[in-house]
């Protein structure tokens, strides 16, 4: 007899808002994780000596707040403190375009570069919100099981109609003109500035393998969008500790419904009886049993590593198989000595447009070019960097008076079009420093350590495939009822007794604890 | 551009009448003379030698390629030796058919795969996550049949291995004047036969050593006409005539099943898996919707039908493999199925075809009525189910 009802494979924070919910209903929940720790890609690690950094996924701000409120998370220590500033994009020039919190300061940012683009700017917001709103709405759903539309799926896609609904007659043909563009396009009809619409653009792609002219970044800059904290198009914002902290107050929050979790207790199998899963090996060789089994790791691994993939339809496989990953960025943490001095902000005192996202992204055009060398599959020689100054809002994370820099730098192929990774590291980090120099001429001086981990190292370290932080790309063929395959996207695996729990499933990646609230809420109607 | 065979260089210098029809984008004879009799009279009185090179060869190795074809194939295929051929179907998760074709094992993880259609992607996603290399070698390998009385004899003049040992449906490495092949003891037309397998490049070795017996036993290349009217004569179904493969079909009238083409026999239900089995399963227990039969055609009736006109009976010239209506009674006034291929078979002076009934139509002896068409008019003619093969000799397993 197991003691368990549910035994969930990963210690994501998908996997612990999941095992929460259910834990919270009653039922009987053990965690595996494969790591010391729990998180996932959701962790604060030591790099160096003293310094801590949020090794692989950043952006603090997503997290869904129904989650945060069905979970008390505050009680539990959640505190994401919300920065002024949005992101901070310096120009070669020593000029600089900071997106803040509030409207009109960020008008008279805009004004620097376009009086027309100022005026636009409250308008285009007013435009986004009841879009941004909508996606909102389709993120907590279970998508219907298209094609093959039961009964059973009438109130799901009841529910997908209702926030479109919402949205009026005139806006919903707006709507879903929105979502398939490019968002240059879309930023095109607005602004004429191309130094805004690059500060807006990177939100839409900062997670994704595309640039802004690509099909669907229109979506992304909503997704963003709908899970941001500040009402903008990019969350701003973090925890203290890192987006480990933030994991473990969703730990502390899941045994105190009554989840076990065990760390070090990597999965080798998901055990199948007569085609059902009734459990899971551990590599140690020991079994567990449970009436459900639900993995919060990435499909890929979930259908070809602990299970195997042999036992599955054909047509899955083939789907499976064309499951779109694709990593395009490189994370890098630099110990600093001191805090780097941007020449956009010299002689200035006030720092605080630091706190938000820091974009080396000087104009639209210049993101779209860094984009079009992994298309041939090199990475880019003027890379866009998305960087957050942890230390910042939390000096505890670097000893005193030191600092902590994280960049993701975009855009690096999960692998290069001629020959492997090996001698192309170092002109990785040169392109991304010497990059940095042309904003922050000092910084190469301060650096006491760095830390460089591209695609293939995400993916070894984290178990992410090609690097991809998402489990599966974000495109619109990825999404709703695609995701994480045609036909199980109702967050059933196509093993019965097998649920996902992870970003591989609906609604996808980021932060946001969705997927996870999701699938435990049909895990609970699957298990009444 | 149609690709031409490792034979072409031969073949081209002996099709009389340049007729030719594209087999799976290769240049493939219809017939060697204007009238392909004397190729069909060789199959089943001396031998035939067909160039098959146009079909679709695959090289499946690795710890899991038994596991692979075992996922794939309809069959047991873990019961196949070394040494040993299994004809074999296999099918889409719904149970329809998707191709059928051979699997040779030729080694303990080494297996070759001729099929009808390019498997490439269906192999990739079946083996998928398993340790096997797959390798198309349908370019690499040049393919000639064998087939009839005398291939035995004429085969043996040449080969090193002694042929008494290569059973039916075992497959041997040996030499043939002294080129290194594989040769398999089985073929397409229901008669004593083999099917010689080499490296491309040694083709024309191959060929010139056996046309160069070809007067002394009897041997003359033979096209598709003679294949066709052979293999209908045999009983033996063809993709694109009894069924459309699942993959190319776009309505699901178009789909057909193992059980619905009287492939029950290549069908293992007892198997843990293979891709297909529920649906199989699902279908066995509620019975198929149609069946596969051998029909013989009323000779006598039709004719009367030609004598209506003045006309002296005229059989078709070679066989057909349009769809022609069946009724359970003169009138039309009930369809009950179509009968898929046909021929007039020279050897048996039998009118057959093969035909897909409905179950209840289907039993032996039953009688029924055949579409056919004199002089523009239709009219029905009446045929029987009979036992298939209809041309079965014992020298075929032998």
């Amino acid at each position: 007899m197991s003691n368990y009802d549910v035994i969930i494979v990963g210690g994501g924070h998908n996997g612990l808002v999941a095992g929460s919910y259910l834990a919270k209903a009653g039922r009987r929940v053990v965690i595996l994780e494969k790591k010391k720790a729990v998180g996932g890609a959701a962790v604060s690690e030591e790099f160096a000596p003293g310094f801590t950094a949020s090794s692989c996924a950043g952006g603090a701000g997503y997290l869904s707040s129904k989650v945060v409120g069905d979970l008390g998370l505050k009680a539990h220590g959640l505190a994401i403190e919300p920065s002024e500033a949005v992101a901070f994009v310096p120009q070669s020039d020593g000029s600089q375009l900071t997106i803040w919190r509030d409207v009109d300061r960020t008008v008279a940012e805009i004004a620097k570069f376009s009086e027309a683009d100022a005026k636009a700017y409250p308008g285009f917001l007013a435009a986004m919100r009841p879009m941004a709103e909508a996606v909102s709405g389709l993120l907590e759903i279970t998508p219907p099981d298209l094609p093959e539309v039961s009964w059973s799926d009438f109130p799901s896609a009841r529910t997908m109609a209702g926030p479109m609904r919402r949205l009026g007659r005139k806006n919903v043909s707006q709507f879903l003109k929105t979502l398939p563009m490019p968002v240059s396009d879309l930023l095109d009809e607005w602004f004429e500035s191309d130094v805004l619409k690059g500060a807006i653009s990177a939100s839409a792609v900062k997670d994704i393998s595309w640039g802004p002219r690509e099909s669907g970044t229109a979506y992304t800059l909503l997704y963003n969008w709908a899970l941001s904290n500040s009402g903008l198009f990019r969350s701003s914002g973090g925890m203290k500790g890192g987006m480990g902290a933030i994991t473990q107050v969703l730990a502390t929050a899941a045994r105190s419904f009554g989840v076990e979790i065990q760390t070090d207790s990597p999965v080798s199998e998901i055990l199948l009886e007569n085609g059902v899963a009734t459990g899971v090996g551990l590599a140690g060789g020991d079994k567990l049993n449970a009436k459900v089994i639900v993995s919060g790791v990435d499909p890929r691994t979930t259908f070809t590593e602990l299970l195997n993939p042999s036992r599955l339809d054909l047509s899955v496989v083939r789907n499976l198989r064309n499951i779109k990953y694709r990593g395009s960025a490189a994370r890098i943490h630099l110990a600093l000595d001191s805090l780097p001095e941007f020449s956009a902000l010299a002689g200035s005192a006030d720092l605080s447009a630091l706190e938000g996202a820091i974009q080396i992204a000087p104009n639209m055009m210049y993101i779209q070019r860094a984009y079009d060398c992994t298309k041939y599959g090199e990475y880019s020689p003027h890379p866009y960097l998305d960087i957050e100054i942890p230390t910042l809002s939390d000096p505890e994370m670097a000893p005193a008076g030191q600092h902590v820099m994280s960049i993701t730098a975009k855009y690096v192929p999960y692998a290069l079009r001629q020959g492997s990774w090996e001698g192309h590291r170092e002109a990785v980090v040169d392109a991304v420093l010497s990059t940095l120099a042309e904003y922050a001429p000092n910084l190469r001086d301060s650096i006491i350590h760095k830390e460089v981990l591209l695609p293939p190292d995400l993916e070894e370290r984290f178990g992410l495939p090609e690097g991809n932080g998402n489990h599966g790309e974000m495109s619109l063929d990825q999404f709703l009822h695609m995701r994480p395959l045609p036909g199980y996207a109702q967050y059933k695996a196509p093993v019965e007794g097998l649920f996902l729990c992870g970003a591989g499933a609906h609604p996808g990646g980021g932060v946001t604890g969705l997927p996870g609230h999701n699938a435990a809420r049909e895990i609970l109607k699957a298990t009444r | 551009m149609l690709k031409k065979t490792p034979f072409h260089e031969r073949t081209s210098q002996l099709c009389e009448g340049e007729s030719w029809l594209d087999w799976a984008g290769h240049l493939s004879a219809n017939s060697y003379e204007l009238d392909h009799s004397h190729e069909y009279y060789a199959v089943r009185t001396g031998c035939g030698i067909f160039d098959v090179s146009p079909l679709y060869k695959y090289h499946v190795r690795g710890r899991d390629a038994m596991a692979l074809l075992d996922r794939m194939s309809t069959r047991n295929v873990a019961k196949c030796k070394v040494g040993q051929i299994v004809y074999t179907a296999w099918c889409d998760d719904d149970g329809h058919i998707v191709d059928d074709g051979t699997i040779a094992r030729l080694g303990e993880n080494f297996f070759r795969l001729t099929t009808a259609m390019s498997l490439l992607y269906w192999l990739e996603d079946v083996g998928f996550g398993m340790d096997v290399e797959i390798e198309e070698v349908s370019q690499e390998q040049g393919a000639l049949a064998i087939q009839g009385p005398t291939s035995k004899v004429l085969l043996q003049q040449l080969a090193d291995a002694n042929l008494d040992d290569l059973k039916y449906f075992r497959i041997i490495e040996t030499k043939l004047a002294g080129v290194p092949v594989r040769i398999g003891r089985n073929g397409y037309t229901g008669d004593l036969g083999y099917e010689v397998f080499m490296d491309a490049n040694d083709g024309l070795a191959v060929w010139d050593a056996l046309m160069e017996k070809s007067d002394e036993y009897k041997l003359r290349p033979a096209g598709h006409i003679a294949l066709d009217m052979v293999r209908i004569e045999a009983g033996l179904v063809l993709i694109d005539a009894e069924f459309m493969s699942a993959t190319n079909a776009m309505y699901p009238i178009q789909r057909t099943t193992p059980f619905e083409l009287g492939l029950d026999w290549v069908v293992n239900l007892k198997k843990s898996h293979f891709i297909g089995l529920r649906a199989l399963r699902e279908e066995k227990a509620r019975g198929p919707a149609w069946t596969t039969v051998g029909l013989q055609i009323d000779v006598v009736a039709l004719e009367a039908l030609y004598a209506r006109f003045g006309m002296p009976l005229i059989l078709p010239y070679h066989s057909w493999t349009d769809p022609v209506p069946l009724y359970a009674d003169a009138k039309q006034g009930r369809h009950i199925g179509k009968a898929t291929s046909g021929t007039w078979s020279p050897i048996l002076k039998r009118y057959v075809a093969l035909a897909r009934l409905k179950p209840e139509a289907a039993k032996i002896g039953n009688s029924l009525h055949i579409e056919m068409t004199v002089e523009g008019q239709r009219f029905t003619v009446p045929a029987t189910v009979v036992e298939t093969p209809f041309f079965d000799p014992p020298r075929k397993r032998a």
